[in-house]
Order: C-alpha cells, then sequence, then structure tokens
C-alpha cells in the first residue's frame, strides 16, 4: 500500500491519521478558532466601515449570546489635525476647516468660530448680521436633528419616515445655497460678517418653509411617536442617566433627555437669544426614546425661533465697522491703490488678534460647541482647541451599551448622533 | 506672553452676571488652600473671558474636588493642554461650568515636560478620553490613569503632534492595519 493512502486504512483512528495525537479530532471540533477567550463568547467587530455606524468608526463588542459583556469603541479614521491647522493658518483661512467639524450643520460651526474669534478682537455686528446668523444658526440645527432622528429610525426599520425629514432637509439646503452657494460646506460667516446679505425675500422663502416643516413633522410626529415597534425598540434602551450625563459630560439634547436643565441659548444667551421666546424640551428616563422626543420638539422649537427672527429681520449692513476685519469692497480693491494693498495684505497675511485667551461655548446641534482659543499676537493662534461634543457623548456609548442587546447597540448609536468630523477633529 | 497688562474691555461680557461669584469664588478658594494658587488672572484686570486660577500640581486634586463639591462646579466643560515656550513646558487647562448659575471658571496648572499628573478620572469619569488625547497630542503621562494609550493616532506613531516643535511635514506610513490590543476586552 503506498504511503499516502496510510489514513485510509480503517484500523488507523482518524484522529490519529490526520493529526497524530489521539482526541485531536475532539479537540479541533470544540475548538473554534475565533473564540480567543476559550470561552464560547463572541467578538464582534462593528465598523469602520458598516452601515450602521454613520460614519468611520469601529465598536468591538465582546457578546455572550446576544448581550453586550462589554466593548470598546475607536475612532479618529477622520482625524485631519484641525487643532495643528488652526495654530497655522490664519483666522480667516480657519474658517473653511470649521464647516468640516459637524458636516449637518456647518453653519452652526461656522458662526460658533466667527463669534469666538470676535469676542476675542472685541468687534461688534451690525444687526441684521446677527439676525441672519441666527436664522442659519437654527436652520442648521433642524436639519441637523432631522437627520439624526431619520437616520436613527431607518436603523430601526422605518425607512419613510426618514424620507419625509429628507424631503424638509433638500428644501433648507436650497435655502442655504441661496445664501452662500454650497449646500453642505457653506463657509458663510465672516469674521466681523458675512459672506454675502441675505438674497431678496429670503426671509419670506424661510417662513413659507418653516410652515412646510411644521406640517411635516407634526405628520412624522403622527408616524412615529406613538408607533407599538417603535417604542418597544426604544423605549427604556440604552438608558444613560443624569449622574452619569453629569460623569461624562453630556451636554445638548443628549443630556437634556436625561434631566439635565442646561440649554446655552436661555442660559448663556448671545446674539439675540434673550429677546426670543422658546422653551427647553426636558425629558426624565434618558433612554433612546427620550432622545428621539426631545430632539422632535426642539425641531418645533427651532422652528418658532426661525418665524420670530424673519418676523423682526430688518435691512442694513452685514459687516462690522472695524476697520480690522472687515474685507474690503471689491470697488474699493478695483479702483484705489489703498484698497488694493489693504486687500492683498488681508489674504497674504490676515488681520492681527490681541494678545488673550477666550472660551466660546456656544449651543450646537448636539450640544456645546467650545472653541478655546489662546492668542499671543499674529495672525493665527497659539492654540486653537475645539470642543466638539460628539467626542464626550462617544464616549459614554461604551457604558450605555453594556448589557444590552447588539440590535441596540445600532439604536444607541443612532440616538447620540455621533458625527465623526467633530469626534476626529 | 505679556498677559497682565490692564483691562481689555473684551472680556468683560460675563463679568456683569457672573463677577461678584466670581470673587466670592476667589476669597473662599484663597482661604481654604492657603498656598495652592500661583496666579489668579479675572477678566477685568487681564485679557482673559474666565477667572483663571493657575493652580500648583501638588495641590490641584484639592482644589478641583473642593470646587467640584463645595462651590458646585461639577460639570468638566473642556480638558486640554497648552504647548508654551517657558519653562514648565506645557499648562493643562480645565473649564468647569457650576450647573446651577451656568457660571465657568478656568483652572490652569504647570506641569513640565517630565512630569506627571493625577488623572482626574475619579472626579469625572468622562476625563478618561480628554486626557487620552492630552496624551496623545502632547505626551502628557497621567498617573493612575486604566488604559493611557493614543487615540486619535495609530497607536504605532511617533511623536506628539501637537507639540510646537513637531515637524509641520513628513510621513508615517504604516502597511498594515492597526493591531488589536488583546488586553483591552479581558
Amino acid at each position: 500500500m503506498k504511503e499516502d493512502l496510510k489514513e485510509l486504512r480503517s484500523d488507523i483512528p482518524l484522529d490519529i491519521a490526520r493529526w497524530g495525537m489521539p482526541g485531536a479530532i475532539d479537540f479541533a471540533l470544540k475548538k473554534d478558532s475565533d473564540d480567543i477567550f476559550e470561552d464560547s463568547k463572541v467578538l464582534v467587530n462593528i465598523g469602520p466601515t458598516h452601515p450602521a455606524m454613520h460614519g468611520a468608526f469601529r465598536c468591538m463588542a465582546k457578546l455572550n449570546g446576544e448581550i453586550i459583556e462589554k466593548s470598546y469603541c475607536e475612532f479618529g479614521y477622520t482625524h485631519r489635525a484641525k487643532e495643528k491647522l488652526g495654530e497655522n493658518r490664519t483666522y480667516h483661512q480657519f474658517i473653511v476647516y470649521s464647516d468640516r467639524l459637524n458636516y449637518c450643520s456647518a453653519l452652526i460651526n461656522n458662526v460658533a468660530y466667527a463669534m469666538s474669534v470676535e469676542r476675542l478682537m472685541g468687534v461688534e455686528l451690525p444687526e441684521r448680521a446677527i439676525w441672519i446668523r441666527m436664522m442659519c444658526v437654527e436652520i442648521s440645527r433642524v436639519i441637523d436633528h432631522l437627520i439624526c432622528v431619520g437616520i436613527n429610525a431607518v436603523d430601526l426599520g422605518a425607512f419613510s419616515y426618514f424620507l419625509y425629514g429628507y424631503h424638509q432637509r433638500e428644501k433648507a439646503y436650497t435655502l442655504i445655497e441661496k445664501l452662500c452657494g454650497a449646500r453642505l460646506t457653506t463657509s458663510y460667516t465672516r469674521i466681523g460678517g458675512l459672506m454675502a446679505d441675505a438674497p431678496d425675500g429670503w426671509e419670506k422663502e424661510v417662513k413659507d418653509w418653516v410652515k412646510e416643516t411644521r406640517a411635516v413633522v407634526e405628520e412624522m410626529d403622527q408616524l412615529l411617536t406613538n408607533n407599538r415597534i417603535w417604542l418597544k425598540r426604544t423605549k427604556d434602551v440604552a438608558v444613560f442617566n443624569k449622574e452619569s450625563c453629569l460623569k461624562y459630560s453630556f451636554t445638548g439634547p443628549n443630556a437634556r433627555a436625561a434631566g439635565v436643565d442646561i440649554d446655552l441659548r436661555r442660559d448663556q444667551p448671545c446674539m439675540y437669544y434673550d429677546k426670543m421666546d422658546f422653551d427647553v424640551p426636558v425629558a426624565q428616563t434618558g433612554d433612546v426614546f427620550d432622545r428621539y422626543f426631545v430632539r422632535v420638539e426642539e425641531i418645533k422649537q427651532s422652528l418658532n425661533i426661525l418665524l420670530q427672527c424673519a418676523d423682526k429681520i430688518k435691512k442694513g449692513p452685514i459687516w462690522s465697522e472695524d476697520k480690522r476685519v472687515r474685507i474690503p469692497d471689491k470697488n474699493v480693491v478695483y479702483n484705489t491703490m489703498e484698497g488694493l494693498i489693504h486687500h492683498f495684505k488681508f489674504f497674504m497675511t490676515g488681520f492681527h488678534v490681541p494678545p488673550g485667551e477666550a472660551y466660546t461655548a456656544f449651543e450646537a446641534a448636539n450640544g456645546e460647541l467650545g472653541f478655546y482659543i489662546v492668542s499671543r499676537g499674529g495672525t493665527s493662534a497659539h492654540r486653537m482647541r475645539i470642543r466638539g461634543p460628539s467626542f464626550w457623548h462617544y464616549q459614554g456609548l461604551d457604558p450605555m451599551i453594556k448589557g444590552g442587546y447588539l440590535a441596540d447597540l445600532v439604536a444607541a448609536l443612532g440616538s447620540i448622533n455621533v458625527i465623526a468630523g467633530e469626534l476626529d477633529r | 506672553m505679556d498677559i497682565s497688562k490692564p483691562i481689555a474691555s473684551n472680556y468683560g461680557y460675563f463679568n456683569e452676571k457672573y463677577g461678584e461669584q466670581w470673587s466670592a469664588l476667589l476669597g473662599a478658594l484663597r482661604e481654604e488652600h492657603v498656598s495652592a494658587l500661583d496666579e489668579v488672572w479675572m477678566p477685568l484686570t487681564h485679557k482673559v473671558d474666565l477667572p483663571t486660577f493657575i493652580v500648583k500640581k501638588d495641590s490641584a486634586m484639592d482644589v478641583l474636588r473642593s470646587l467640584k463639591e463645595k462651590h458646585g462646579f461639577d460639570f468638566l466643560s473642556d480638558y486640554t493642554a497648552t504647548d508654551e515656550d517657558e519653562s514648565p513646558r506645557f499648562f493643562l487647562v480645565i473649564h468647569l461650568m457650576n450647573l446651577g448659575s451656568k457660571a465657568r471658571v478656568r483652572v490652569k496648572i504647570r506641569i513640565a515636560e517630565n512630569e506627571t499628573m493625577p488623572t482626574l478620572i475619579p472626579l469625572w469619569e468622562g476625563a478618561n478620553w480628554a486626557e487620552r488625547e492630552i496624551f496623545d497630542m502632547f505626551g502628557i503621562h497621567f498617573d493612575g490613569h486604566p488604559d493611557l494609550r493614543r487615540i486619535l493616532m495609530d497607536m504605532r506613531w511617533e511623536g506628539h503632534p501637537l507639540r510646537k516643535d513637531y515637524p509641520l511635514k513628513g510621513y508615517q506610513i504604516f502597511l498594515t492595519p492597526e493591531p488589536l490590543d488583546p488586553e483591552l476586552l479581558k
């Protein structure tokens, strides 16, 4: 008999023939090569490119059956060194980088960044610019919340709900496009003003959009909020209570869903928020449903604020009179020597910001967006720290999903609305 | 940096609302921690927007604990660092907020290049990732941190990008994906 057919002989046990040791086949059948813990627990890797992750981040979960026993989250896949760029670009050049923080609501980042540099320099804005900025912020807040609740619903199987919101979101992007020509990466604000004035009749279009959106949000509310499947998937799922929220520095709608009554628009009013009439919705439990519901209520409040702004806005200048930051008008640049030099110096060298430091926190759609700028004089910052709310929210995901089902991880992640651009910076 | 030049009117915007509370807090801190405060920068006399307490490293935990527990500054708003050109090289910068009155303060801690800072996790668990980021970006080590690894950069990365002497151009290319640390899920 040939040597290589030896193993077919029936008097030699299979495990000795194949592996050369008795009992090996039993071991091979029991041993799962993926089971690195040797206790039948499964390690599941979700992301970095997984449709449920909403961006490039990764979550490793150790499962016991369907229960998440332990997990850890990783990110940094879209790290673009924004803080380092902030130290090596002029204050004017950094505006475009601020868009790419929370790309679902780029205008809020623009406004918050411009405001922080203006505070550092003591620049006062004219009324119309502030009103337009407020309207931008509220439109962005509405579309950010629409995408958050919409995508959260898609993850849990409610696809048509998402399309209602998306339709209004596209219309809002058209409004933004009329302001600045871009839909997503707006770069609309300038230090001490705006890129361009709002076109004639823009306020009226916003009003029409608000009325439309109000009806749509009402419809969306009826479609999903009392839906039995939705309630079962979201009620008491991924609970993050008030104490945990304070420990992990949650802000914005995620904190308000757990009963932390804080809204920087009301508590540290900037722009004209103290003249606005709006409520701050606060829930108690801090589960996925509360985070959803707080966002839906906030959309309604933001629409109210938009109507009030559209009533109060008047014609007027959109640029501060401060000569340090004002970009010279085109007719001055093209027709006078001084204007041309001014223009050249402005864009090539940048304007000087006096030494000092300021932490400007603004209520962005996800929570407290802070710019901590340390200036030592000169045209670029000594330190440009961006406090993105998603960084702190994503940190809370591990304790939030511990002990829950794997399917609830998707619900939890969608409900805290982590945006990779803001997380990685 | 000459930050001690007097009165910049543009930093007084919160002073009207919180000025009294801030000066009361400063008085209380000076009584409780006699030699802990190196310097104090207040908004109307220095070019800062919030009262900035520069605290000695050894008494930093005590000051932060009393700020959190006695004075109600229980919300860690931000935790970061700056690289100065001076001789204790770094400043650790902590922004705290009082959730009751919504007042903010800033605490700064001078720290030299080879010094370590006790971790703030016992006070705020959220400081975990913030400290990892500071370690990643500035190379400051934290005593007692359970999991001090890089957070934004690859774990094989060399150098700490937000240091001022870090080169602006250069490549570090990894041909294999970042390995999984098996310790993490044990």
